[in-house]
Parts: C-alpha cells; sequence; structure tokens
C-alpha cells in the first residue's frame, strides 16, 4: 500500500478482501483505504472487480476473506463484513448505482424523504405516533423537508421537485439519486459509475457537485467521503484525491492521480501489454492468463 | 352488410389521407380464416355435450349452436377488419343493432344472447373510437395516456366525491327504499369494500402478491366462532381478539415466506390459504369441519343492549332502549354501520400511512428493493408490518362475516374468494381506495343485480378481466399522485413528464 497522506484516520479500511464465486475469483486480496474529506477513486478495466468491491463495501456480496471497517469521525466503528445490507446503510454508507434505481413511480421529493426513512420512523414511533398526529412526528417531517429541499437546490432539481422521478432526463436522474443518497447523511458515499452515460457538461455538473459533498460539512461537523467508481478518466484524474487501480481483482496500483497515472503497471492495464517488455515480478503475476486460472498464492 | 361505400364518413380527414377502397375478398377471406378457427374451437367445446341418460353418459351434437358461434365470428371479424377500411359509421349501426337485439328479443341459449350484446357493444366501441379519432386503434400508449388522464381526474374528484358517498352511505338505511334485500347487498359490498382495502395494503402499497388473503379473513371468523363457542365472550371482545390473531397468523406466514420475491411468493401465500381452509376442514373435534359452527352469537348494542324482542337476563332491548318499535330490521341496520365504519377505519388507516414513513417504505419496496435497503429500510420488518396489518384487517372483517351470518364453514373462505378480492383491488387500480370501491360495485354489485345470469356470471367475470389487463393493465383508476408536494397545487408540472 503506497504510503501518501495520512492526514486523517482512515473512515473505510478494506484489508485483504477476497471475493469467490465459486471458481471465479472476483476479487484478490486487495487492502486500501479511503478518508473522510476525499474522493476515493477506483478505477481499472472491465472486469476488473471494481463493481464486486463495491457490494461488498455496501454488503450486497458477503466477503469472502477479509475485513471491511468503517470508522466514524466521532470514534464509533463498525465492521461492514458482518452486517446486512441495511445495517451498513443505517450505519453511514450510502450508494448509487451503476443502472439508476430510482423510486421512479414516486415523485422526486417523496425519493428524499424515503432516503430519511429511519430517522423518521423513530421519529412517528413506527407510525403510531404519526397515525395520530403528534406533533414530535410533524417536526420531524419538517426537518426531514428542509433537508430534502436543500439537496434538491444542490443538484438543481426544485422546480422538478414534484414530477416522478422516472420521467425525469437521464441526467437529472443521476443527481437525484446522489441527492438521495446524501439525505441518508452518510459518512461515506459510495458512487457507482456516477458519470455513465452523460455529456461533457453534465459531467462537469457532476464533478461540481462531489466536491462540495467532499469539502461540505454536514450538520454536526463532519465531512463525507466519498468513494467512487469511474471510467471517465477525465473526471477521475480532476476530482480524485486518492485512486486505486484494480485489474482482474488485484490492487495493481494505489496513490494520487498524477503517480497513478504514470504507473507503468496501471498503463500496461490500460493500453495492454508489450510482448517483449521486462515485468517487474509483482506485476508478471497479474497477467490475464494467472488470474483465468487463479494464482496459486490464495490467502 | 354491402353498404354503399359513400356513406362512409370521413371525420379527421387529416388522419385518414386517403381512404383506400374496401378490399372485399381479403376481409373475407380473414373473416373466413377466423370463422374457421372458431369452427376448430367450437366443435370440441360448444358442440358435443355429455348427457346424463339412463343408461349411462352419452354425448348429444349441438349444431346449431356451432353455426351460430361461427356466423357470429365471422360477421364480427368482418366488422372489425370492415372499421380499418373506412366503413366505421355502418358497422357501428350494425353493432349496434345486434346488441340491441341481443337484448331484446329471445334468444335460444343465455350464451349468444351475451356473446351478441358484449360482441356487438365491442365492435360498437371500436367503430366509435374510430369515428372520433380517425384511426382503427388507439395506439397503447396514447390509450394508457387518456385512461391515466380520466384516472387523475377521478382521483382528484375523490375529494368531493368521498364525502358524498359516505353521507350517501349514512342515509341510506335511513330512507324508505332500505329493505332487507337492498341493506344484505349494502353489507356484502361493504364487506368486499373492506376486504379490498385491507388487500390493498399489501398488494397496491408494499408491492406483494397476496394470493391467499382470505386465510386471514377465516382466521378472523373462527376466531370469533370459536371463542364465542367455547369460552362464550361477546363479539366486543372477540373483535380486537380476532384481529391479534389474524395479524400474528400474518407474521408467522410472513417469516418464512417474505424472503421470496414475486411468483414464489404469491405461490406460498396461495397455500398458506389452502392449508388454513384444509385444517378447518380436517380438524372437525374443534373446527367442526365441513359441518360448520352454527349458532354463532349476533352482536349486541355495544354490550348495552340486544336486538331481540325479549332479551336475556339482565340486558336492555334495544327498541326498549329507544323507544322504537320492534323490528327486526334494526340488527341489519346495526350490522350495515358497524361494517361502514370498520371499512372507514381501514380506508382511513390507508390514507393516513400512506403520508407516514411505513406507507412510503411500502411504496418504496414496491418501486424497488434493492434501493430501499440500500437506504437503510429494513425490508422484513416493512414487508412484515404490511402483511400483519392488512391480515388484521382481514380478521376485523372475517369476525364480523361470522356475526353476520351466524354460520361459517370452511366453504366460505375458498381460493375463489381470494381471487374475488385480488381482482377487486387490480381491477381498480393498485393503490386507489375509490378504484376498490368502483371494482367492488362491478365485481360483485353487477353480477348481484344480474342473478339471472348467475352461470355466465364467471364467464363474463373472466373476460371483463382478460378485456381490462389488454386494455388497461394497471387497472381502471390507477393513478398515483404524491403524497407530498412541494410547490402546492401546480399539478401540471407531475404530469407533464408523461408527455415527454
Amino acid at each position: 500500500m503506497s504510503v501518501t497522506e495520512m492526514t486523517e484516520t482512515p473512515l473505510l479500511t478494506v484489508e485483504h478482501l477476497t471475493m469467490r464465486f465459486g471458481g471465479l475469483v472476483a476479487n484478490n486480496d486487495v487492502s486500501f483505504v479511503a478518508r473522510t474529506g476525499e474522493i476515493t477513486a477506483l478505477i481499472g478495466p472491465n472486469g476488473a472487480g471494481k463493481t464486486t468491491l463495491f457490494n461488498c463495501v455496501t454488503g450486497f456480496y458477503t466477503p469472502t476473506v477479509g475485513r471491511l471497517s468503517l470508522r466514524h469521525p466521532d470514534g464509533r466503528e463498525f465492521l461492514l463484513e458482518r452486517m446486512p445490507g441495511y445495517r451498513i446503510a443505517q450505519s453511514g454508507v450510502a450508494r448509487t448505482f451503476q443502472n439508476i434505481r430510482l423510486f421512479g413511480g414516486m415523485s422526486v421529493l417523496e425519493n428524499l424523504i424515503v432516503a430519511q426513512h429511519n430517522k423518521l420512523m423513530d421519529a412517528s414511533g413506527f407510525a403510531i405516533a404519526g397515525l395520530f398526529g403528534l406533533p414530535t412526528y410533524a417536526k420531524a417531517e419538517k426537518a426531514a423537508l428542509e433537508l430534502a429541499k436543500y439537496w434538491l437546490e444542490r443538484v438543481r432539481l426544485t422546480e422538478f421537485a414534484d414530477w416522478e422521478a422516472g420521467n425525469l432526463p437521464y441526467g437529472a436522474q443521476r443527481r437525484l439519486e446522489i441527492a438521495r443518497a446524501m439525505c441518508t447523511e452518510p459518512v461515506l458515499l459510495c458512487l457507482d459509475e456516477p458519470a455513465a452515460g452523460l455529456n461533457p457538461r453534465e459531467s462537469g455538473e457532476l464533478a461540481e457537485i462531489l466536491t462540495f459533498i467532499r469539502d461540505a460539512r454536514n450538520p454536526n461537523g463532519h465531512r463525507t467521503g466519498v468513494l467512487l467508481i469511474e471510467h471517465d478518466m477525465s473526471v477521475v484524474m480532476r476530482i480524485s484525491d486518492h485512486v486505486v487501480v484494480l485489474d482482474y481483482g488485484r490492487k495493481i496500483s494505489d496513490g494520487d492521480p498524477t503517480s497513478v497515472k504514470n504507473d507503468p503497471a496501471v498503463i500496461r492495464a490500460y493500453l495492454g501489454e508489450d510482448e517483449d517488455a521486462e515485468l517487474p515480478p509483482e506485476v508478471a503475476g497479474d497477467l490475464p492468463a494467472s488470474v483465468v486460472h487463479p494464482a496459486p498464492k490464495e490467502i | 352488410m354491402t353498404m354503399p361505400s359513400h356513406t362512409a364518413p370521413t371525420p379527421a380527414p387529416a388522419a385518414v389521407p386517403a381512404r383506400p377502397a374496401v378490399d372485399w375478398p381479403g376481409s373475407l377471406k380473414d373473416a373466413a380464416t377466423a370463422a374457421f378457427v372458431a369452427l376448430l374451437l367450437t366443435v370440441p367445446l360448444v358442440g358435443l355435450r355429455t348427457v346424463d341418460r339412463p343408461t349411462g353418459l352419452s354425448i348429444e351434437a349441438r349444431p346449431d349452436e356451432v353455426i351460430a358461434s361461427i356466423v357470429l365470428v365471422f360477421l364480427g371479424r368482418l366488422g372489425l377488419g370492415l372499421i380499418r377500411q373506412g366503413l366505421a359509421l355502418p358497422v357501428l349501426v350494425l353493432a349496434l343493432a345486434a346488441a340491441a337485439v341481443g337484448l331484446a328479443l329471445p334468444m335460444p341459449t343465455q350464451v349468444l344472447r351475451l356473446v351478441l350484446v358484449a360482441g356487438g357493444g365491442i365492435i360498437a366501441l371500436r367503430a366509435a373510437i374510430t369515428l372520433t379519432t380517425g384511426r382503427s386503434k388507439l395506439s397503447q400508449a396514447e390509450r394508457d395516456r387518456r385512461m391515466d388522464r380520466v384516472a387523475a381526474k377521478v382521483q382528484h374528484a375523490t375529494k368531493y366525491i368521498a364525502p358524498v358517498a359516505i353521507a350517501f352511505a349514512v342515509a341510506l338505511p335511513l330512507t324508505p327504499l332500505a329493505d332487507r334485500q337492498l341493506l344484505d347487498i349494502g353489507i356484502l359490498l361493504l364487506t368486499y369494500i373492506m376486504l379490498g382495502w385491507g388487500l390493498n395494503i399489501v398488494v397496491g402499497l408494499a408491492g406483494l402478491l397476496d394470493l391467499g388473503y382470505v386465510a386471514f379473513y377465516a382466521v378472523g371468523a373462527y376466531s370469533y366462532a370459536l371463542l364465542a363457542h367455547y369460552f362464550g365472550l361477546s363479539f366486543w371482545v372477540c373483535l380486537p381478539l380476532a384481529g391479534v390473531l389474524a395479524a400474528c397468523s400474518g407474521v408467522l406466514l410472513g417469516f418464512p415466506v417474505l424472503r421470496l420475491r414475486g411468483d414464489y411468493f404469491a405461490i406460498v401465500t396461495l397455500g398458506f390459504g389452502e392449508i388454513i381452509r384444509i385444517i378447518l376442514v380436517n380438524w372437525y373435534q374443534f373446527t367442526g369441519g365441513p359441518n360448520g359452527i352454527s349458532g354463532i352469537p349476533r352482536p349486541s348494542f355495544f354490550g348495552i343492549a340486544d336486538f331481540t324482542r325479549t332479551p336475556p337476563e339482565g340486558m336492555a332491548a334495544f327498541h326498549e332502549l329507544f323507544g322504537l318499535e320492534f323490528s327486526p330490521l334494526h340488527r341489519i341496520v346495526f350490522m350495515y354501520y358497524l361494517i361502514l365504519a370498520l371499512a372507514l377505519v381501514v380506508n382511513v388507516f390507508t390514507l393516513r400511512v400512506r403520508k407516514l414513513p411505513l406507507g412510503r417504505a411500502w411504496e418504496a419496496l414496491r418501486e424497488d428493493e434493492i434501493a430501499s435497503a440500500s437506504l437503510g429500510i429494513n425490508r422484513t420488518n416493512m414487508k412484515l408490518a404490511a402483511f400483519a396489518i392488512a391480515a388484521m384487517f382481514g380478521g376485523f372483517a372475517g369476525s364480523f362475516f361470522a356475526t353476520r351470518q351466524g354460520f361459517i364453514s370452511p366453504e366460505s373462505f375458498t381460493f375463489i374468494e381470494s381471487a374475488i378480492i385480488l381482482a377487486i383491488v387490480v381491477l381498480g387500480g393498485m393503490g386507489s381506495q375509490i378504484g376498490v370501491v368502483v371494482a367492488t360495485l362491478l365485481v360483485i354489485g353487477l353480477p348481484e343485480a344480474f342473478r339471472e345470469l348467475a352461470d355466465y356470471r364467471m364467464l363474463a367475470f373472466g373476460m371483463g378481466m382478460v378485456v381490462i389487463m389488454l386494455w388497461r393493465p394497471r387497472g381502471l383508476l390507477a393513478h398515483r399522485d404524491p403524497t407530498i408536494l412541494l410547490h402546492g397545487g401546480k399539478t401540471p408540472r407531475v404530469n407533464a413528464g408523461a408527455a415527454r
């Protein structure tokens, strides 16, 4: 693991993560950290295991081997690999999806209110206080509405608030999904290819939103860490503070954007091999052939 | 059929560029093909009939019916073909005439009448659509949009319709119109409306296809019947107990089942419904088996007064308490108000819960389970809550049913009941409260009104469902308004997207 900035304690620590699907090793011994106030980008060619890793972090898969720990800025720590998906979300990890998953039949505003479900559920006393219209719930709903309005403003969807989410244009749906994730007030925001299908202007806007999320402090004074998978290199290089490169399930590079960009292993992974090139031994193990038949040195 | 073609109107010349000449050979060939298919189908299905003779079963041929149906199919197909070729007006007139003939003149069989009326009606409708739009068919999207607009209008008008409807329902027993039969039908309708609203929580809001809802209805009914039978508990004690027991059975079923999705879930609920019924049939020492339980006590007036002429010890008589003349109708009226109140409780609950995080989470689960989990929504708990609450309302309705009938047996809780309740919900438009009322009037009210067609009710019912599924798969009044608005009443914004 490359030693770059150790300014803050890590928010998310991934240690020796291995994920196997039968004989297929999707992630092989991956370790890295993501920090608060940073955008950590996870890149790699198609099939490198980025989304699998993502699904492990957000609880959609349970990793075969490895440890995932989330440390809140206030010191609370969660071991994500032992928790079901919705608990991970409750512990402060929000995510978006590669294929947008909005509540299409519900309005934009409702999407953002649903995101605050747990907070509101408590306030409504599992719907009982809410049914009788007690003031605690009304107050909580008002606060939820304020938060929703704040994020609507941020992603510039205020005028679309009462639209059916499914009727929004594609770019707006992407932004809404980010806003919805942010309405859960997460400490770590995971974005799965947020720029996919966006035109250059829209991905510019997206970069703006992401840097805002990275730098802004939420009401309890903490910043949000961002973990993102992205194919659009211009976006990655522009906004990320820390880049992790995966290839065939292994981490091949880790560091700030410039150092990663010039890493020969990364260049090779993206541009292909030169047959005669001298390979450093630790990279030689990552050749395609070695992965189709998984390498013997597994943990 | 040989109308001069110059009488055919060209109502929207812009949409119909140049009316093509009528392709008679083609149309006739097409109609003949349809008639041939009809022949193949009707010979075994309609043409042969088993008759019970003293010598045993024998087969009787029914050539008249076969010929009639083939001729009808031929004419109908020809009519549909001609609509498309610009002869909409004559076809409209002829189809209406056929429908009228079917209604007015005596027919050899009721089926023929039904086919004439329904077929003529459908063809006339098609022709009328062609006349008004200039096209033979509306595209699926356009039809959907039009129906959506109607649904939205009805939904918005509910604000005004609902108080009127409730006032009407409240006033009905007080009018001189109210006789025993009308009140009984009213009670029946309200029972189904209540069940529909209850099932709507699971199917419409939470999006879980429950094919065994009648099981909870049965649990409620038997809870009351058995508690009254063995412990002599009164209806007012048993009503909440029945609800609780039904909710418990909902949770019991829900725990293992809610991991399943879609079709698998539906199949298991179907099985559960049957299991309950079969237990009721077979555990005869406890439940009376197929003989059922009779002599279920009638409800008292909130435990204060009884509706009999000579009430038991320690109980006042209702008519004496209120200084009325004794009438057996009093109890029926009371029952009517009771089920009205219960149904309205379910309705108010649903309307309120939609605006609460619980209801919103249900709708979110219906839209996308994965996304819901990613927002920290505990899927199992939310679904269990939906299941338990719907089961509870089913239980209330069940114990009402038991006390109204005074007799229950497993016969009342067959799968067809579940199917009817589900049909009401789906037909009305999943999630639509007013839709359930409209669909109940259609599904329960119409067959009640046309009792003499009894044998063909289910046929018509099935046909109706097929037509709805073809034309309006989301249900008659499926339209969803957001539960919270940022820009107040500026609803056009909401619908503007549909035009995109």
